[in-house]
């Protein structure tokens, strides 16, 4: 009886520390997903005359991915970026994070450009207002300019094709 | 070569003169309240990444600009969430944080009490018979 009541409390343990374990400690959760994107007018990587405010996409849905030349994973998941822009569903729109426009327009011509455009965070402060802590990080923004997902780390193909595209999908049914 | 080091140390004055240690003292409070973001384990004041030093240059910046602490807290945690907090704040989805090592500091205490009553042995009850005998080998 008294072992019994031991080896619960033990295996309620385990099942709890199990738990822990397969949960991931970077993924923190955003509050920004169902908030207001943060505002933002930021020169063109290509034409840094022109700017781009996230006002410009109000009506449609479209996808923000934060990028750099210095970031190895970015490399990792270009290829998963790449096929989302290719699959039309929602206009991609890259955000170069704390880069240099010499470095960042060499990687962009070496490994292809995915995005529909991109716009150049040089100080990494529109990076602040969005809570990036670890690029790439995707977002996903619906035609009211509300955060609809967040994706922290490298796209793999099964988050844009389990996740992202099936919401691009539903948001682009809702008008 | 002696006339540049002069200017240098001139320099170097001055730009000591500008930080106010006031502020200093504020920005720092505040970093060791926080957490950074992509060394998980440790706080704004402790880490080197480039976005603890971004977040640090944000506290001191809107603190100049006459933000308050809380306001500055708020900030963070509309961006990065509670996470960013090394003391989390004390709510329903953190009630078994908070509550759950005085519950088990509790059930603990019962199961030693329980335990201890348990084991005491009752004082041997003597009969009559015993307690005449008793008396007598005392004698």
């Amino acid at each position: 009886m008294k072992t019994g009541w031991v080896v619960a409390a033990f295996a309620a343990l385990v099942v709890l520390l199990g738990v822990g374990l397969t949960l991931n400690p970077r993924e923190v959760p955003s509050p920004l997903v169902g908030k207001a994107a943060p505002g933002f007018e930021l020169p063109l990587l290509h034409a840094p005359e022109k700017t781009f405010s996230q006002k410009d996409m109000l009506g449609k849905a479209w996808v923000l991915n934060v990028w750099a030349s210095w970031c190895p994973p970015c490399l990792v998941e270009h290829p998963v970026v790449t096929a989302l822009a290719q699959s039309g569903l929602a206009p991609v729109v890259g955000l170069n994070y704390k880069d240099r426009r010499e470095d960042a327009l060499p990687w962009l011509k070496k490994h292809g450009d995915p995005y529909r455009f991109s716009v150049q965070d040089a100080a990494g402060r529109i990076g602040i207002d969005y809570g990036v802590y670890g690029v790439p990080e995707t977002y996903v923004i619906d035609r009211r300019g509300t955060i609809r997902y967040k994706h922290i780390g490298p796209l793999t193909p099964e988050v844009s094709r389990g996740k992202l595209q099936p919401l691009l999908q539903e948001l682009s049914r809702e008008g | 070569m002696r006339a540049s080091l002069v200017a240098l140390l001139l320099l170097a004055g001055a730009a000591m003169a500008q930080s106010d240690p006031a502020m200093d003292k504020r920005v720092a409070a505040l970093a060791v309240e926080l957490r950074c973001l992509v060394c998980q384990n440790q706080t704004l004041a402790d880490s080197n990444a480039a976005l603890a030093v971004d977040l640090r240059n944000q506290i001191r910046e809107q603190l100049e600009k006459g933000a308050s602490e809380q306001d500055v807290i708020d900030f963070m945690v509309a961006r990065y969430g509670d996470f960013v907090l090394y003391k989390p704040p004390f709510k329903a989805s953190t009630l078994a944080l908070w509550l759950g090592p005085f519950v088990l500091l509790a059930l603990g205490v019962w199961a030693l009490l329980r335990q201890i009553a348990r084991r005491r042995v009752p004082s041997p009850e003597l009969s009559a018979a015993e307690r005449d005998r008793a008396a007598r080998l005392l004698e």
